[in-house]
């Protein structure tokens, strides 16, 4: 049997005012790229962290290839922050060279500024750079040791939709090479696209673990309609049908479309704006906790 | 309006939430206060300084130990209380027997004056003369210079560094390789040592060639006493910078290091004739060892033996300092 690359086993982390990881269990095999989702303040942020060796957790334990975190871990791992600023007045070459020189192994300075395309960046003071060119660099400093595991904590947030799927498609060809992913995100976009397993973290604990594919095939056998919420008058919430709020629409899950807009019809629901799609990991997460998304 | 009074308001409350910041604000002009009221204060000053070559003054024995406006330093060593009275540092050096016996630096005004007051006491006194110029304020205060400088630069350059890079988030980054908080610690330590050193020695090879200085001992040794006094003073800052988070609490924190050293450390002036716990609390700081040392080699041509205690407790200082600033390290902010 293979051992996991990485064992998360009843993690807990509490502050005096809160617990913000609550006996979270789960294990990420070996090349897999394994997403952890959840809203701001879900508890994913410090899991990862946990994980990554650097908050201590309150009790639980993280085990790296069969053994607790430690040097081998330390040298293995390459990680992305959700926010880092680097040393001041050194260059894109430079700052890599700087972590390059921390770790025992790892690749040539410009064989990662190729991988990551900052080679028209190589001599540019690394304050100003644009948001996607310092995650470019970011994620060039994260593999500059040729990592065996790879953490992205939220690694797009704030990011233009260029720059987020040029980013994209930096993990795609990581991904290619078999290196072990761990993804933090709160884009179901960007989940449905790179993870081949998730964890959705609601609270602190978890509310859904599995393939994308195969958790939206358990839970939505379904299609969903969405309406305008100025479209459903409140009388309509007595039928029959299972309705969800969402922001600004209502959300209606079913397996028996013909019957369900028979239903709206004959309850003289406007059904001009009306849309019907597949479900999607946005629609999971609101069907487990009962809540939206929160970005 | 609204908004200045909306950002002033959020300003003082981040304030007086900072309890540490806040408690330092206050200390700090308390503890200055009571600082200069300590060295400056006090009765008023005397007009001569007189060695007396004893263990200790017994006032009531002579007639001339009994003289106002005058203080009387016992001095159990002659050589050293002559080598004070060559450079003129006291003004009469007098043994009280029978007859008394006593030393004039016939080159002193000073000297001259306080003589006179001897005879009009002691007619019977034997004098013993010598002979030595005054030593230039100038050259007393070289050391001090330099040495407050580098005590700046380690502690502000590398308090603040360190807390930026906390603060910034660049430590937790550093934090999540395989570098070590010894390792990093030590990389700063190298780094500001060899920044003050290449600075010192241009400021020494300027200001001694402005002023026309020629240090009386040897220059290795002082390069030797500028490393383990500098490496102890940018180990203190680690002490500081190893924690804590806020710029105020560690500006503050930093200022209450400096400005007692500034006063009690010997770099304006010699703290010779203050109160006897003033000097013990001022040798409690690495500075007044630095200077010290430094004035003995630059001034007097002292040798490694005769610094070496000095040595000794900057070497200690640094490993002390060293260990509980990696013992406290934080890599993340609290």
């Amino acid at each position: 049997m293979t051992i996991p690359v990485i064992e998360v086993h009843r993690l807990v982390k509490q502050y005096p005012a809160t617990t913000a990881v609550d006996g979270v269990s789960f294990s990420v095999p070996q090349g897999a790229c394994f997403g952890l989702l959840g809203p701001n303040g879900a508890g994913k942020t410090t899991t990862v962290e946990i994980m990554e060796g650097i908050l201590p957790p309150t009790s639980g334990e993280v085990r790296y290839c069969g053994e607790p975190l430690g040097a081998r871990f330390r040298e293995d791992a390459g990680i992305l922050f959700q926010k880092t600023a680097l040393q001041d007045f050194l260059t894109v070459r430079q700052s890599i060279a700087l972590f390059r020189g921390l770790y025992s192994r790892g690749l040539d300075v410009d064989e990662v500024i190729r991988l990551c395309s900052l080679e028209k960046l190589a001599e540019r003071d690394n304050r100003k750079l644009s948001g996607g060119q310092q995650q470019r660099l970011l994620l060039a400093i994260a593999l500059v040791n040729d990592p065996k595991v790879l953490f992205l904590d939220e690694p797009t947030t704030g990011l233009d939709p260029q720059a987020r799927r040029n980013f994209w498609q930096l993990v795609e060809s990581i991904k290619a090479q078999r290196k072990t992913i761990i993804l933090t995100t709160h884009y179901m976009e960007e989940a449905e696209l790179l993870c081949d397993e998730i964890v959705i973290l609601d609270r602190g604990r978890i509310v859904a673990q599995g393939p994308p594919r195969r958790l939206l095939h358990e839970h939505f056998a379904e299609v969903l309609l969405e309406l305008p919420r100025q479209d459903f008058p409140p009388a309509a919430r007595t039928l029959p049908l299972r309705i969800l709020d969402a922001r600004d629409r209502i959300e209606i899950t079913t397996d028996d479309l013909e019957g369900t807009l028979r239903t709206l019809l004959a309850a003289q629901v406007p059904l001009t704006q009306l849309r019907i799609r597949p479900a999607n990991l946005e629609d999971l997460f609101l069907q487990l906790t009962g809540t939206e998304l929160r970005p | 309006m609204r908004r200045l009074l909306a950002v002033l308001h959020a300003r003082n409350l981040e304030f007086l939430r900072d309890r540490g910041t806040l408690l330092f604000t206050l200390l700090l002009p308390v503890m200055l206060v009571l600082g200069m009221s300590f060295v400056f204060g006090g009765p008023e000053r005397p007009l001569f300084k007189v060695g007396v070559l004893a263990g200790q003054v017994e006032r009531a024995s002579r007639p001339f130990l009994r003289e106002r406006y005058v203080e009387f330093i016992a001095m159990p060593e002659r050589a050293a209380a002559l080598d004070k009275l060559t450079h003129q540092q006291i003004d009469l050096l007098f043994e009280p027997r029978t007859p008394p016996l006593y030393w004039v630096n016939t080159d002193s005004p000073r000297g001259y004056i306080a003589e006179r007051l001897l005879l009009a006491d002691e007619a019977d006194a034997r004098r013993q003369p010598v002979t030595g110029a005054a030593r230039r304020y100038v050259d007393w205060l070289f050391p001090g210079i330099l040495g407050m400088n580098m005590m700046f630069s380690c502690l502000f350059g590398v308090g603040y560094v360190v807390l930026r890079y906390r603060k910034s988030g660049f430590l937790k980054r550093l934090h999540a390789t395989p570098l070590s908080a010894f390792e990093f610690l030590s990389a700063q330590v190298l780094s500001r040592l060899g920044l003050i050193l290449f600075v010192t020695a241009i400021l020494y090879v300027g200001i001694a060639a402005i002023i026309g200085f020629h240090s009386a001992g040897s220059l290795p040794l002082l390069v030797l006493l500028a490393v383990i006094g500098a490496l102890s003073m940018i180990a203190l800052a680690l002490t500081i910078a190893a924690r804590f988070s806020s710029e105020e609490l560690v500006g503050g924190m930093l200022n209450l290091l400096t400005w007692p050293m500034m006063l009690l450390s010997g770099i304006w002036f010699s703290l010779e004739g203050s109160p006897r716990w003033v000097q013990w609390v001022a040798h409690a700081f690495p500075l007044t060892h630095m200077l010290d040392a430094a004035r003995a080699v630059m001034l007097d041509g002292a040798g490694l033996a005769a610094i070496a205690p000095h040595l000794l407790f900057l070497a200690v200082a640094t490993l002390v300092f060293l260990a509980f600033g990696a013992w406290s390290f934080r890599w993340r902010l609290d």
